[in-house]
C-alpha cells in the first residue's frame, strides 16, 4: 500500500504577506513552512504507517525550488521519499495548473492513495483536490476526520451535522483530510538527520508528460485585486470595576446592540 | 581559533525552540509551584532524541558537536531552566564513563543514558567539601571483587531519581582528595544506598537536589572508572567541559527574561503610551540584549575549543559561566524592573526566571572558583604562576 502525501509550502502564518507588482505573493525573506492543513495529511499517513497498513509514503508538491525545504521537513517527520515539480513555466501557477500538475506527477507515481490537506494556508481555495481527482478520473473523499485503508477501498470518516458518515470507494482514490485527525507529531532529532539521506527527486514540467503551451501560461484565472482584510473594530476591554457594575456594562452593550 | 554556526545548528534551534514554546514553556510555572520533576518532559525529550546529543551514534547517540549540545541547553533553558537540566545532568553524570570508562562499562550503561531510559546522577559534593573538592571524606575500601562505600553526599542534581550514579570517594585516604580520590559507577538498586533527604530550594524547583547516604553499599571492581587515584583527575576533566551547560543555561535563562522584557514592555500603556517607548527601558533592553548576545557568543566559543581539545579548555569554558552566570543574574534582575509590580508575581515568568538565574553562579564551581582557575590560566599564560599551582 503507498500514499503520497501531496503538500504545499506556504508563508508562515501570522507572517507579514506581501504582493508584487503583478499581484503574486511575495515570497522573498518570507518565513516559509509546510501548509499546516497538510500536516495533519502528513499525520495520518504517518499514523497508517505506524498501524502497518501503509509500506510507503511519497511526499509531492509544486513550487519553486525552495519548496524542497518543506520536502526535507515533512521527510524528517517520516516517509520514505519526495518528489518535488519545479520548473519556471509554472511560475504564477493558479488552482487550476496546480492540478495539472499534480495529476500528472501522481500519474506517474501511481499511489493506492493520493492524500492532501482541507485547504491551504495562504489561498484557501480547496479546488485542488477536487480538480485532481476529476483530471485523474477517481473518486474524491473529503474532508475526512479520519482516514483508512484495507480490503481494495479506502474510507473517510466525515463529521456531519447529526453526528458523521463513513464515506467508502474502491482504491485509487484522492483523499482530503482535516484537524480532527489529530495533532502532528514533532520531527526527532534522529528523524531531521535521517531526513537528508532519504531520496528527493526533482521533476521538470516534461518529466511530468506536460508542456507549457498545456498549462495556458500557468494561469486560467487572474488575479485583478488584493487587499488585506477591513481592520475589525478595536475590542471594548471592561477592566477595574467592580464584578456587578461590569455585568451591567455587559448587558448594556448587549442591549444596545438587540443581542438580549 | 574561529566558530561558526551552520545550517544544522539552525535546524536543531528551530526544532527545539518550538518544542519549548509549545510544550514546555507551558509547564514551567506548575513545575516551579509543585517543586515536581517533569517526567513528562523528560519523555518527551527522550522521545525526540534529545537526551542523546553527548553520545556516540553506537551507543544510540546523535553525537552533536557542543555547540549544538550548548544551542538545545539554551533553547530549553529559555523556556524553563529545570527542564534544561534533564540533558545538562545526562551529559554531567555520563562525562565520567565518556571520559575515563572502559569499553566495556560504556557499552552497558551509555545507551541506556542516550535514550532516557535510565537517568544519571554526578555525585561529588560533600556537606563538607563544595569549592574544595579535594576535602571529600567519603570512603571505598577495598574487599575481594568488590570495594564497600560508606558516607554521604549533598546537593546532587537528580540524586534521588537518579537509576545509576558516578560516585567519588576516597582509596587512599592517606593520600587525599587529589591523589587518593576513585571514581565507581553505582547503580541506585545498590543494597545500602539512600536518599534520605530532598532540599527545599529558591530555583530549579522541580529540579530534584538530593542528599545520599552509602551504609556499605557494594561495587564491583569492574565498576571502578580508570585506575585508583584517577577519581580527581576525572571530576575536573568533567567538570571543565560540563560547565559548559551551565554557561548555556544561563544564557537561555537570560533570553527568556529578555524576550518576556519585551512582550510585556509593547503591551504596557503607561502615561499614554506604551512603556517599551521610554528610552529609559528601551536601554535597559538594550543592555540585557547586547550582554546576553556577548554571553551567548563567549560559550559558543568556548564549546568550539571543547570540540577541538584546547589546551586552555578550562580557560574558556570557566569564562563563559562567569561571564553568562553573572548575565543571567543581571538580565533577569532587570527584566523584574521592567516589569515592575507584574515582575514580582508569579503571574509573570521573570521572578521565576530571576530565582533560576542564581544557581548558575553557585553550581559546577561558583563564580569564585571560575575566577581561580581564569587566574590560574591567566598567570600561567604569563608565565608568572606561582611554582607548584
Amino acid at each position: 500500500m503507498k500514499i503520497v502525501v501531496c503538500i504545499k509550502q506556504v508563508p508562515a502564518t501570522g507572517a507579514d504577506k506581501r504582493y508584487t507588482d503583478d499581484l503574486r505573493l511575495d515570497r522573498n525573506g518570507v518565513e516559509a513552512i509546510i501548509n499546516p492543513l497538510d500536516e495533519y495529511a502528513i499525520e495520518q499517513a504517518l499514523r497508517l504507517v505506524d498501524d502497518g497498513t501503509v509500506e510507503n509514503v511519497t511526499y509531492l508538491t509544486m513550487g519553486p525550488e525552495q519548496a524542497s525545504e518543506a520536502l526535507r521537513r515533512a521527510l524528517a517527520m517520516g516517509g520514505d521519499d519526495a518528489v518535488l515539480v519545479t520548473d519556471p513555466a509554472l511560475a504564477g501557477a493558479d488552482e487550476w495548473a496546480t492540478a495539472k500538475v499534480l495529476a500528472a506527477a501522481l500519474d506517474k507515481l501511481a499511489p493506492d492513495v493520493a492524500l492532501m490537506g482541507m485547504a491551504s494556508d495562504d489561498a484557501r481555495g480547496s479546488l485542488v483536490p477536487g480538480a485532481v481527482a476529476a483530471m485523474r478520473d477517481l473518486p474524491l473523499l473529503s474532508y475526512g476526520a479520519e482516514l483508512a485503508v484495507g480490503n481494495g477501498a479506502a474510507r473517510v470518516r466525515r463529521l456531519s451535522a447529526t453526528g458523521f458518515d463513513w464515506i467508502t470507494a474502491p482504491l485509487p482514490v484522492v483523499a482530503t483530510v482535516t484537524d480532527q485527525v489529530g495533532e502532528p507529531r514533532y520531527a526527532s532529532l534522529k528523524g531531521i538527520m535521517a531526513a537528508k539521506r532519504k531520496p528527493l527527486e526533482t521533476w521538470s514540467l516534461a518529466e511530468v508528460g506536460l508542456s507549457a503551451d498545456e498549462l495556458s501560461g500557468a494561469a486560467l484565472t487572474r488575479v485583478t485585486d488584493a487587499r488585506p482584510p477591513e481592520a475589525k473594530p478595536p475590542t471594548e476591554r471592561i477592566e477595574n470595576v467592580p464584578p456587578a457594575e461590569a455585568a451591567t456594562k455587559i448587558a448594556d452593550w448587549l442591549a444596545a446592540r438587540k443581542l438580549i | 581559533m574561529t566558530y561558526l554556526l551552520t545550517r544544522e545548528h539552525d535546524e536543531l534551534r528551530a526544532m527545539v525552540r518550538q518544542l519549548a514554546t509549545e510544550r514546555i514553556a507551558p509547564r514551567a510555572a506548575e513545575i516551579d509551584e509543585k517543586a515536581e520533576f517533569p517526567h513528562d518532559l523528560k519523555d518527551l525529550l527522550a522521545q525526540q532524541d534529545l537526551l542523546g546529543t553527548c553520545f556516540e551514534e553506537r551507543h544510540g547517540g546523535t553525537a552533536l558537536d557542543t555547540i549544538a549540545q550548548s544551542i538545545l541547553v539554551e533553547e530549553i533553558a529559555r523556556a524553563d531552566a529545570t527542564t534544561s537540566l534533564i540533558p545538562i545532568v545526562q551529559k554531567l553524570g555520563s562525562l565520567p564513563i565518556i571520559l575515563a570508562g572502559n569499553q566495556e562499562q560504556k557499552d552497558s550503561y551509555l545507551p541506556r543514558l542516550a535514550s532516557g531510559e535510565w537517568l544519571i546522577a554526578f555525585g561529588l559534593t560533600e556537606a563538607a567539601a563544595g569549592s574544595d573538592v579535594a576535602a571529600n571524606r567519603m570512603r571505598a575500601t577495598r574487599d575481594g571483587d568488590e570495594y564497600i562505600l560508606n558516607g554521604s553526599k549533598r546537593f546532587i542534581t537528580h540524586g534521588s531519581i537518579a537509576n545509576v550514579l558516578t560516585v567519588f570517594a576516597l582509596t587512599d585516604p592517606d593520600a587525599g582528595g587529589r591523589k587518593g580520590m576513585s571514581a565507581f559507577i553505582v547503580e541506585a538498586v545498590a543494597p545500602g544506598f539512600a536518599t534520605p533527604r530532598v532540599e527545599h530550594k529558591m530555583g530549579i524547583r522541580g529540579s530534584p537536589t538530593a542528599e545520599l547516604t552509602f551504609d556499605d553499599v557494594r561495587v564491583p571492581v569492574a565498576n571502578r572508572l580508570g585506575e585508583e587515584g584517577d577519581g580527581f583527575k576525572i571530576a575536573m576533566a568533567t567538570l571543565d567541559r560540563s560547565r559548559l551547560s551551565i554557561a548555556a543555561q544561563a544564557v537561555g535563562i537570560a533570553q527568556g527574561a529578555l524576550d518576556a522584557s519585551v512582550s510585556y514592555a509593547a503591551d504596557r500603556q503607561q502615561f499614554g503610551q506604551r512603556v517599551v517607548d521610554f528610552q529609559g527601558i528601551q536601554w535597559m533592553l538594550a543592555d540585557m540584549a547586547s550582554q546576553t548576545e556577548a554571553a551567548r557568543q563567549l560559550t559558543y566559543a568556548a564549546a568550539a575549543r571543547v570540540d577541538a581539545s584546547a589546551q586552555d579548555l578550562p580557560y574558556w569554558t570557566s569564562s563563559a559561566k562567569l561571564v553568562a552566570g553573572d548575565v543571567a543574574m543581571k538580565v533577569t534582575t532587570d527584566a523584574v524592573q521592567v516589569l515592575g509590580g507584574y515582575g514580582y508575581i508569579t503571574e509573570y515568568p521573570v521572578e521565576r526566571m530571576m530565582r533560576d538565574a542564581k544557581i548558575t553562579q553557585l553550581y559546577e564551581g561558583t563564580q569564585q572558583i571560575q575566577r581561580l582557575i581564569v587566574a590560574r590560566q591567566l598567570l600561567q599564560r604569563a608565565g608568572v604562576a606561582k611554582r607548584g599551582s
